[in-house]
Parts: structure tokens; C-alpha cells; sequence
């Protein structure tokens, strides 16, 4: 017996509305592109906004749809900042795109490596794995100083203009429209894999690994892979911030980094993609809002509005975004539903 | 008798406690066999070993002729073990409509795909209407797992793993928890497998395995102590015996 056409229809609306473009977002890549040319005083600190976005964004890959977490992330941030720096020092790779590009491979190799450090183990396992791979890094950096200028960083970095067009300035106008370029390339395609089966496969893994391998689902190649990529992602955030720095120090593996990008995205929401931008968002406009009010102790504001959000969020990691959210799914739902409604009455 | 599925002495030691011991099972292609036995009998360890959750001490596993002692869980489900689980084990988190989704999407090789969306396969969407239909789920396929009434989860359990296209299924109390007025719907789908899909029922209800059955194994202590068909199981006074003590030491 085969099933109605209808049926069909309506099933295929369903599996396909998470995919579905809502409103809201396209009003937000709207907002960030229009900013190239309506906030030109403030492009320094979005500049900033972007490539903290696209790091936060990489945390969300493996710790919103892998459940993967992590206190040392930092780690694929600072390689790919200090890859991106070293090609551009030694003229290695001039366009820096390019040089982007070989930064977030770099990052992507280390990420493959050490995501069978990730693989077993419970949370506190992985958070401490993952904050000794950091460790580890920094300290090399340090070590090698012939390569990385040590503790003084790598100076006298210069950075060529971008596809050899834009040269960057000290305004940060090419380097906003760069960073929100790439973040948004890299957004897309992060969609397109959440929404994918693979995408899918990820939160049966995440929701119940004993399930998922039921399935025929091999957890721990599909827990690689996302790593991986996620690490790319990162690396690509660190090359950014060299890219539009012309610097690269060895902050860039710091806890205090990894750290903040785990407040980030909590304070965004993680699962759903955008918990990172909106989390990045926020964390820098507060972050100069308050060093401004009290220079030495804005850290204690941050911390006060991560317990707030934290023991407001019933779960464990959730996000205070979650009505909104369900808002503007709520919307969706129904232009899907009259959608629905309207496919079927043209059949009768 | 083509034998779908085998045991060749197979033994499971936890430190010193032997869970399987030397068990040789057939199990014939098409059957709907029924494993039963008292509690701690060790039917839940050959389950594990037979899905690969864990691995025998010693013995042999055959699929169709060819060992798949060594195989993953996952590699195990791809060449056609597919088990239900007693205690739900569900993606609370998706829909009805995206767990078989998924389930159908890696039983085809498309689990690595990430650039198409999974609505965007008509004959997927096809197929897994057509299994939600099967299990009467279709009222509830938007919903979120978590927020379905019991009696439907244990009938997601079963079409997940049908979605599998298992060739043998282990079912493991598919009816375990549900009430009494909503348990015909779960055996009317237990009943309507298709038939050329062997079938290993673990079942404490003897009124479902007596229903269902046509061979049965008794599990005691570990090893295989009686198999026959359902009248001979029936008759068999060393079966009485174990479930009158049983139910003895249970008063």
C-alpha cells in the first residue's frame, strides 16, 4: 500500500521546516551586511564581533550538536592565528585569503588528531583533555621563540591586500566587511551540514550514542569528522584576528579565551547556530560598555550575568533565547501550516 | 532448516560469574523464536553479544554462514542485526519523523551526506511515511519524542529498528511497561513483521510468547536448557519446574 500523496507532502514540509529560512534571519544578515555602510565608526569593535562569532560558532558545532564540550578550544584559534601570521611574515602565502584558507587546514589536521583524544570519556574528561591540548600548544609556542617570537609575539607582520583589492586600514572597514564575508560563507555552510542527515546523525549522537549505534551509525567516526571540522572553523577565526591585527601572540591559546568562548555561546545559546553571534554580540558590546564604567572589574558583571543566565536556564546548558526562538518557530509553523492547508486543498 | 542466525558455544565470564554459558543457539530463517528464561538467566548478556555491545570470552557468532564474532554494533546493523531495546532508547530531542528519517538515511549510505537536506529525498520521505503508517504514528510525526505517550514510543522502537530493513530482529519485551488496553496495538505491529524477517522475541509475558512463538529456548543460569516448539516447552515438567520455583521463591 502506498501512502497518500498528501501524506508525503506533509512529511516532506516537516523534515525540511528546521532548513527552512525564517524571517528573523534574514533580517539579521541584513543588519550585519547594511552595518558595512551604516556603522562605519563602529567597525573595530564588530570586526571583532565577527571573528568572535565565527569562533563561538565552531564551539556550538561540537558542544550544541555533538555535545562535545570543551575548555580548550582556544587551542585550534591560536594555531590557525599563528599559521595565518607566519605565512604573511615570511611571504609565504601574500593573499589572504588564501592564506586563510591553508590556516583553517592547518587547524583542521591538529583537530583530527586530537579528536581521538575526545572520543571516550564524560564531560570532565573531555574538559580537561581539551584544556591540556591548549596548554600544550601555548607552551610550545613559547618555547619555540625563533618561530613565534615567544613571549613577545610575532611582530612585524604585514598583511597584503585582500584578493590583492582591499587593503586593510586602521578603521577596521575592510576588515569588518572581510571578517562578516567569511563568517557568513562559513555560516552557510555550517547550515546546510546541521540541517543534513549528517547534521542529524550528529544530535542522535549527541541525544543517545547506544540508539544511534543501534542504527548502524559508527558515533565515533561521525564524533571525528565534527571535530574536525569544527577545528577548521576555529582556526579560521584565529587567522582572522591575525589577518586584521597584524599580530599574533600567545594570548591566542590562553585559557582566559577558551573560557570566554564557553560564556559566549552560553550567553547566546548553543544548538541552534546562532547562539554564538548573538552570544558574541552581547559579550563584546558589554565588554565595552562595562571596561569603560569600571576598567579592572567588568570580569565580575560577565560573571554575574552567566549565573544569572545559568540558574535561570532549567537545563543544564540552555539559553534564555529559547522563548524568543520559539516565537519566530511558532510563526514559522503556521505559514508552514497554511502552506500545508492550501497544497492540500488544491488536490481536491 | 536455512539457519539465519547461530551461536557456537558461546561463553561470557564477568570475573568468575559466568552470564553465557556455552550456549549453541539456531535460530531459522523466517522463525519467530522466543527466548525466555528466569530473571538473571543471562538472556540480556546474549543480547549484548549477539548486537556486539560486548564481546564473548570465547565462542562464535554466525550471520548467514559468516562470522561476525568481530564485528562492531554498527558494522552488525548494517549486515542486518537490528535490536529493540526493553528500556526506551529514543532521540528525545527529534521527531517520529526524523528518527526514521535518520534511520532510513543510514541504512542507505547517506548518513555522511551534509550538503542536502533530508526532506529533499522524495523516495526517503516515501518510505518513511510509509513505516510511520505502518506503526500507526502518523498523528504524532512533528511531535518531539520526548513528549509522546508511552504506548507510542514503544512503537517508535519497533520502527526504528524496522527502518533498519533488519534480517533478523531482536526484539526485547517490546511490550515491557505498557498498560493492558494499549498493549494490543503493540502486538498487532509484533505480530505483522514481515515474514521474512527472523525474529528473536526476549519476552517474560508467556501469554505473548505462547501467541507468537512457533520454537522457544529456555535460558537458565546461562546455558540453554530446553528448546522445542511451544506445546513441547508447554509440556516439559523441568520448565515447569524452574518457573513454579521461580514463582515460589518470588511468594
Amino acid at each position: 500500500m502506498l501512502p497518500p500523496p498528501i501524506a508525503i507532502r506533509v512529511a516532506t514540509e516537516w523534515l525540511s521546516a528546521r532548513a527552512r529560512w525564517q524571517p528573523l534571519e534574514i533580517v539579521f544578515w541584513l543588519g550585519a551586511f547594511a552595518a558595512i555602510y551604516l556603522l562605519p565608526e563602529s567597525h573595530l569593535i564588530l570586526t571583532e564581533i565577527a571573528w568572535l562569532g565565527l569562533f563561538a560558532l565552531s564551539l556550538d558545532l561540537i558542544l550544541g550538536y555533538a555535545g562535545i564540550i570543551s575548555l580548550g578550544h582556544a587551542a585550534f584559534f591560536g594555531l590557525g592565528a599563528y599559521t595565518a601570521a607566519l605565512l604573511a611574515k615570511h611571504e609565504i602565502i601574500n593573499e589572504p585569503v588564501m592564506a586563510l584558507l591553508v590556516s583553517g587546514l592547518v587547524a583542521m589536521a591538529l583537530g583530527f588528531v586530537t579528536s581521538f583524544l575526545v572520543l571516550r570519556g564524560s564531560d570532565l574528561t573531555r574538559l580537561m583533555v581539551t584544556l591540556g591540548v591548549a596548554l600544550l600548544l601555548r607552551e610550545l609556542a613559547n618555547r619555540l621563540g625563533w618561530l613565534t617570537g615567544g613571549a613577545d609575539g610575532l611582530q612585524g607582520v604585514t598583511i597584503k591586500p585582500v584578493l590583492g583589492m582591499f587593503r586593510f586600514d586602521m578603521f577596521g572597514h575592510t576588515g569588518y566587511a572581510y571578517c562578516l564575508t567569511v563568517l557568513f560563507i562559513l555560516f552557510l555552510i555550517a547550515r546546510r551540514l546541521v540541517n543534513s542527515p549528517f547534521g542529524l546523525s550528529l544530535m542522535s549522537v549527541k541525544g543517545n550514542p547506544l540508539r544511534s549505534s543501534a542504527i548502524g551509525i559508527s558515533v565515533d567516526a561521525r564524533l571525528i569528522a565534527i571535530y574536525t571540522v569544527a577545528a577548521g572553523y576555529a582556526g579560521i577565526a584565529g587567522a582572522l584576528l591575525a589577518q586584521t591585527t597584524s599580530f599574533a601572540s600567545l594570548e591566542v591559546f590562553s585559557f582566559d579565551r577558551s573560557a570566554d568562548l564557553l560564556l559566549v555561546l552560553i550567553i547566546g545559546g548553543a544548538g541552534y547556530l546562532y547562539g554564538g553571534l548573538i552570544g558574541a554580540i552581547i559579550f563584546k558590546f558589554m565588554q565595552d560598555y562595562l571596561s569603560v564604567l569600571t576598567p579592572q572589574y567588568w570580569p565580575f558583571w560577565i560573571g554575574l550575568v552567566l549565573v544569572v543566565i545559568v540558574l535561570v536556564g532549567r537545563e543544564r546548558i540552555t539559553s534564555w533565547t529559547t522563548p524568543v526562538r520559539r516565537i519566530a518557530s511558532h510563526l514559522n509553523w503556521r505559514a508552514l501550516a497554511h502552506r500545508i492547508a492550501a497544497s492540500s486543498s488544491e488536490r481536491h | 532448516m536455512t539457519v539465519a542466525l547461530e551461536t557456537i558455544n558461546l561463553v561470557k565470564r564477568f570475573n568468575g560469574i559466568i552470564a553465557s554459558n556455552n550456549v549453541s543457539l539456531q535460530i531459522a530463517k523466517g522463525a519467530r523464536h522466543a527466548l525466555i528464561g528466569p530473571n538473571g538467566a543471562g538472556k540480556t548478556t546474549l543480547i549484548n553479544l549477539l548486537t556486539g555491545v560486548q564481546r564473548p570470552t570465547s565462542g562464535r557468532i554466525l550471520l548467514d554462514g559468516e562470522d561476525i564474532s568481530a564485528r562492531s554494533t554498527h558494522e552488525r546493523v548494517r549486515l542486518g542485526i537490528v535490536r529493540t531495546f526493553q528500556i526506551n532508547q529514543l532521540f528525545n530531542d527529534l521527531t517520529p519523523l526524523e528518527t526514521i528519517g535518520l534511520a532510513v538515511s543510514e541504512r542507505r549510505g547517506q548518513g555522511l551526506d551534509w550538503w542536502r537536506i533530508v526532506g529533499s529525498r522524495p523516495d526517503l520521505v516515501t518510505e518513511v511515511v510509509e513505516i510511520l503508517e505502518r506503526f500507526h504514528l502518523t498523528d504524532v510525526i512533528d511531535k518531539r519524542t520526548a513528549v509522546l505517550p508511552y504506548g507510542k514510543q514503544r512503537l517508535l522502537e519497533i520502527a526504528v529498528a524496522i527502518a533498519c530493513r533488519p534480517r533478523v530482529l531482536l526484539l526485547d519485551e517490546p511490550a515491557a511497561g505498557v498498560p493492558e488496553d494499549e498493549r494490543h496495538e503493540i502486538l498487532a505491529a509484533v505480530a505483522a513483521l514481515p515474514s521474512d524477517v527472523t525474529v528473536l522475541l526476549i519476552e517474560h509475558d508467556m501469554d505473548i510468547v505462547f501467541s507468537f512463538a512457533d520454537r522457544i529456548s529456555v535460558l537458565v543460569n546461562g546455558a540453554l536448557f530446553v528448546e522445542g516448539s511451544p506445546e513441547e516447552v508447554a509440556r516439559d515438567p523441568r520448565v515447569k519446574a524452574v518457573y513454579l520455583g521461580e514463582e515460589l521463591a518470588d511468594a
